[in-house]
């Protein structure tokens, strides 16, 4: 069934479309990623011009994510102090992020920018992630092997301490903010929610167990997103809610199936399997720089 | 005075009207709908004539449609540091977003190629104004030009239009699904020996209807609220799926 995208301007299946949303939504809900970096791309390929799918899909990750947040609310695996902290951190570095932006698309490339930090943040993150994971299993695998217990480290020694009671933790709040700044920064540019690097950072940096890490990381991402879909449409008027709809609809359904397959595997194979995926989309995105495009010339229609 | 202009009139007129072109189009307008899935156009037609039909010489006819001119930046990748980033811009003043062009014929028997740069009837003379600081700025053009064949968006349709005993014509346009907004050209020319004997030309409005319309204007008009719109539309069905799922599973 074709459907006529009102903003976008072009006709596409919706079973095409509620596919998209929902493969995109069991992420989210696993993962608690809120799947930007994957239905960009995703939407790119099957033909809706890039402004229109940027802000579109920072919509759809808003329904995803309030989807998958409900189902850990239920689970008391939201840390909500935490949560705030980082959106604090995040919503300056979304703005500060915007400014960036428009002053890197002033200098041109910027389309360049952002694929070359999509491949070096993904690369990194996935890389990290993989081979710790792996060395997780190893270990749960050799009985009697001591699980050695992070150390404190710098993190732990900086003023302004907080008690995150959820997450079990009493650290400083300078390094949740500066990490929910990063990953605002890192949104704004990449047009997306942030969640596949505020993941790991809260996982590792921080050290916050990874089954709450999701539902707070869930509990940020709605928000930077919500404020990125307004911006979009109040700029750009690039916001296709037809196509929202129809993402959100497979979206949602998927992030509840998410949920509950995130909560029958182990901590590490859900990061093994995040890891391959994060670097699965780096691969491609990489080659894509690399190898000669079968068509060398690209069109740009103005208003 | 009224004299002048119409002898004005009468000079604007084709130099040869003996024979004129008597249209039909199968649809006067394009409702883009939340179904639409493009729309085939069918143009037919009569040569009117007072004498008989000359046999001296080939008669032609080629029917055109354009949608509106847009600007357009045409960007050529080349290989800088190992990757692949675009490095040459060329920028089109303005292109048609669609353009197709059927002929009753090869386009060489139909059309000399004096009258062509004066009407502006193949797709590479629709294009107008290139600018930019490269040398083989056609290589660009072409890129444009094959980009929108592949796509559906430029057609050239030689042969296609029917014409029966020098009189009657008929051809069948489709226009695909990703189509612009605006207010489409419809020219029809009658050829003689490659020379233009009669134009006619028509509009074909295209525009968005019913939802469409509404929510292209919300967005347009009232930005802010259909912000603040799809965000509550987002929240809400996150919440639906949600509490449906908490009763499946009771």
């Amino acid at each position: 069934m074709q459907v006529y995208l009102p903003i976008a301007e072009v006709s596409v299946n919706a079973f095409l479309l509620l596919g998209i949303g929902g493969l995109v939504g069991i992420l989210s809900g696993m993962f608690g990623v809120g799947g930007g970096f994957l239905i960009t791309p995703l939407l790119f390929f099957i033909g809706i011009p890039p402004a229109v799918a940027v802000a579109t899909s920072t919509n759809q990750v808003v329904a995803s994510s309030f989807s998958a947040l409900l189902a850990h609310l239920k689970r008391k695996t939201v840390d909500m102090v935490m949560g705030t902290v980082l959106l604090i951190g995040g919503l300056i570095g979304s703005a500060l992020g915007v400014l960036l932006f428009s002053y890197l698309r002033s200098l041109g490339q910027v389309d360049l920018l952002v694929q070359l930090c999509y491949v070096l943040f993904l690369g990194v993150i996935g890389a990290l992630m993989f081979v710790e994971s792996l060395n997780a299993i190893r270990r749960a695998n050799k009985p009697g092997a001591r699980i050695t217990r992070r150390k404190h480290g710098w993190v732990h020694n900086l003023p302004i301490k907080m008690k995150f009671r959820v997450s079990g933790l009493y650290i400083s709040v300078i390094p949740p903010i500066l990490v929910g700044m990063f990953v605002g920064v890192l949104a704004a540019i990449m047009g997306v929610g942030g969640g596949f690097i505020m993941v790991p950072a809260m996982i590792y940096l921080l050290g916050m167990p990874t089954k709450v890490v999701i539902g707070t990381s869930l509990f940020q991402i709605i928000f930077v997103a919500g404020f990125t879909t307004v911006l979009h449409a109040t700029t750009n008027h690039s916001v296709d809610v037809v196509l929202a709809l129809l993402l959100l609809i497979g979206g949602v359904i998927g992030a509840q199936f998410g949920t509950r397959l995130g909560v029958r595997m182990k901590a590490e194979q859900l990061r093994i399997l995040l890891a391959t995926l994060v670097l699965g989309v780096c691969l491609k995105l990489a080659i894509d720089l690399l190898i000669k495009p079968t068509e060398l010339y690209s069109l740009t229609a103005g208003m | 005075m009224i004299r002048f202009i119409a002898f004005l009139l009468i000079c604007a007129l084709p130099a040869h009207a003996e024979e004129e072109i008597v249209l039909g189009l199968s649809q006067d307008q394009v409702a883009i709908t939340a179904t639409f899935e493009g729309s085939d156009i069918l143009v037919f037609g009569a040569v009117k004539r007072e004498t008989p039909i000359p046999d001296k010489s080939e008669l032609g006819v080629i029917v055109t449609i354009a949608g509106p001119d847009q600007p357009v930046d045409i960007w050529r990748k080349d290989r800088r540091v190992g990757i692949w980033i675009n490095t040459d811009e060329v920028e089109v003043d303005a292109a048609p977003s669609f353009y197709a062009v059927a002929t009753s014929a090869p386009m060489r028997d139909v059309l000399h190629h004096v009258e062509d740069l004066q009407y502006r009837i193949t797709t590479p003379r629709t294009i107008k104004a290139i600018g930019g600081q490269v040398s083989d700025s056609v290589a660009f053009m072409n890129a444009l030009i094959r980009i929108r064949t592949d796509e559906g968006l430029y057609q050239r349709l030689e042969g296609a239009i029917d014409l029966e005993e020098d009189t009657l014509f008929r051809t069948a346009i489709t226009l695909p699904a990703n189509l612009t907004e605006g207010t489409y050209e419809a020219r029809i020319f009658l050829t003689r020996n490659g020379r233009v004997i009669d134009e006619y030309r028509t509009e074909i409005p295209v525009r968005k209807v019913g939802l469409e319309r509404w929510l292209y204007n919300l967005a347009h008009n009232y930005a802010l609220l259909y912000g603040l719109m799809s965000l509550a539309i987002a929240v809400g069905a996150g919440w639906g799926a949600s509490a449906i799922f908490g009763m499946l599973r009771r």
